[in-house]
């Protein structure tokens, strides 16, 4: 098949996006397609799932095009990041590590941040929580260190030591 | 069965206002968490033998814990709800629009006796744990919230990621997981014009301003939910922080125009409530939002001593007894658009006349 805009490459990028509750499928080559991009942005409808999706498929258009052309899936539920954009929704947990690159601009985009700060779960997150406790005690090492505290620096040390074997 | 009552009576707990701080201004507190099972499909993909399995397992981690607070809350399965019921269960706020809108029967809600405490089953993610309280208590919410979510967790393996925190179905929930909201009255505001420039002040600090049914609703009644927008890069601590700093401003601020209307503008405020009260007491024939606008003006009434004998209790009771589903609950039929507005009218003059 050949792009739809050109007519002359052939199409490597398949684009699906939602206008007015239409679907409109899009066949383009690369070059077509990353001019397109921002011209989709406009377009879009300004409800939430459909904005959100914009954001994924904003990244998706200047960016990533090429990974939609390889239709990269999740491997766990099988979501593949164009339907992830239509729907502003992901598929399941796995999903998270799947497209995580894809994910991170339009996080930030929309927290200004990427990075969890918040509770951790007691038992899932257990190890989380023993990360934490070792980087805690590696700030309280250097500190011992720079105050020429030896004992209780080898103190905080075999403490790192000890943590460290429940990760491994 | 305690759910049944919560079907047919008025009352839900965070209706009871008269001892609940700041409870002139702020109508509710709501904390609600985002959880998902780990790999199982999120509620949008789900079919009848995934779903099936996300609700066993959440029924199973419920009736294995051991909290009082948690064996006290009953289990409603869709199959056991009629539209009508799930109508009501969204106008007491205890579900929501999209939740009731559904049919699958493995989608359900968890709640406690009095309505604090509810938890959808796969509604958008498979679950969300709610706290619903009257007046400004948003960190007493979240105290309940997360020893739900405590509980259940020691059962249930949730989709944690160590740099995104709770996974989600939609990339806005992820992190905390965690919406903050507060209803606010705020009629002085509303009537002196200053709404758009304190809510655009809001949005600025990452909260988000909506109306009386969360998302996509319109404002009547002067009654506005303000929520936390950002979910991750923040501690529950500082959003909780952070919303309640802001409610008690608009507070303060709502407080200040209300006396300078009670001042400068007696006659004025007076007949306004009056005639409100006149209204809702003699109409034949009352719409849903005329309802609640007129309930508006009563309410800052009753709350600057204008009006001496009606309890706020009463009117928060009043605005969900006079909606839709609750009007039809209570007389036992479908009714159209104009007998529900007759209706409507008869139920406001037996509360208030």
């Amino acid at each position: 098949m050949n792009c739809e805009e050109c007519k002359q490459r052939p199409a490597t990028v398949h684009l699906t996006q939602m206008y007015n509750g239409q679907k409109k499928e899009l066949h383009l080559c690369e070059q077509c397609a990353a001019q397109k991009g921002a011209y989709m942005f406009d377009l879009a409808k300004f409800s939430l799932p459909n904005l959100l999706g914009t954001f994924l498929g904003g990244n998706l258009g200047q960016q990533h095009m090429q990974a939609v052309g390889q239709a990269r899936t999740c491997p766990n539920c099988g979501m593949n990041f164009a339907d992830i954009s239509q729907t502003g929704k992901l598929g399941c947990s796995e999903c998270y590590a799947a497209f995580d690159g894809e994910l991170e601009p339009t996080l930030r985009r929309v927290h200004g941040n990427s990075q969890h700060i918040g509770k951790v779960p007691a038992r899932g997150g257990e190890k989380v929580m023993v990360k934490k406790q070792i980087e805690e005690l590696k700030t309280r090492l250097q500190k011992a260190v720079a105050e020429e505290q030896y004992e209780k620096a080898a103190e905080i040390r075999d403490s790192i030591k000890e943590l460290e074997k429940k990760l491994s | 069965m305690h759910a049944d009552d919560l079907l047919n009576s008025n009352y839900v707990k965070w209706m009871l206002a008269e001892e609940a701080p700041a409870s002139d201004i702020v109508i509710s507190s709501r904390i609600r968490l985002a959880r998902n099972l780990n790999l199982i499909p999120f509620p949008h993909l789900l079919d009848q033998k995934s779903g099936e399995r996300s609700l066993a397992e959440i029924q199973a981690a419920w009736q294995k814990s051991q909290d009082p607070i948690l064996r006290e809350m009953e289990l409603l399965t869709f199959d056991q709800l009629s539209p009508l019921d799930r109508q009501i269960l969204v106008e007491k706020h205890l579900i929501s629009p999209n939740h009731a809108a559904a049919n699958e029967h493995y989608r359900g809600l968890l709640v406690n006796r009095d309505g604090a405490l509810a938890i959808m089953i796969n509604e958008e993610d498979h679950l969300r744990i709610q706290c619903l309280l009257p007046g400004l208590q948003v960190e007493a919410c979240y105290e309940m919230a997360e020893r739900i979510d405590d509980q259940l967790e020691k059962n249930l393996n949730f989709a944690f990621d160590e740099s995104r925190g709770y996974l989600t179905a939609c990339p806005t929930n992820v992190g905390t997981g965690m919406r903050a909201s507060v209803m606010l009255h705020l009629p002085a505001i509303t009537l002196t014009g200053l709404a758009n420039a304190i809510f655009q002040n809001i949005a600025q600090l990452g909260m988000t301003v909506r109306g009386l049914y969360g998302e996509g609703s319109e404002v009547v009644g002067n009654l506005y939910q303000v929520s936390n927008q950002v979910t991750l890069g923040q501690s529950e601590e500082d959003i909780i922080n952070n919303l309640t700093t802001i409610t008690a401003q608009m507070v303060d601020q709502e407080r200040i125009m209300r006396s300078r209307l009670a001042n400068e503008t007696r006659f004025q405020l007076e007949d306004r409530v009056g005639r409100a009260f006149g209204i809702l007491t003699n109409a034949r024939i009352m719409t849903s939002n005329e309802a609640l606008n007129l309930l508006s003006d009563v309410r800052l009434g009753v709350d600057l001593g204008i009006i001496k004998d009606i309890r706020p209790f009463a009117l928060n009771e009043l605005m969900a007894a006079v909606s839709p589903a609750h009007l039809q609950k209570r007389s036992g039929q479908e009714m159209d658009p104009f007998q529900r507005d007759v209706k409507r009218a008869e139920v406001i003059k037996e509360k208030l006349g």
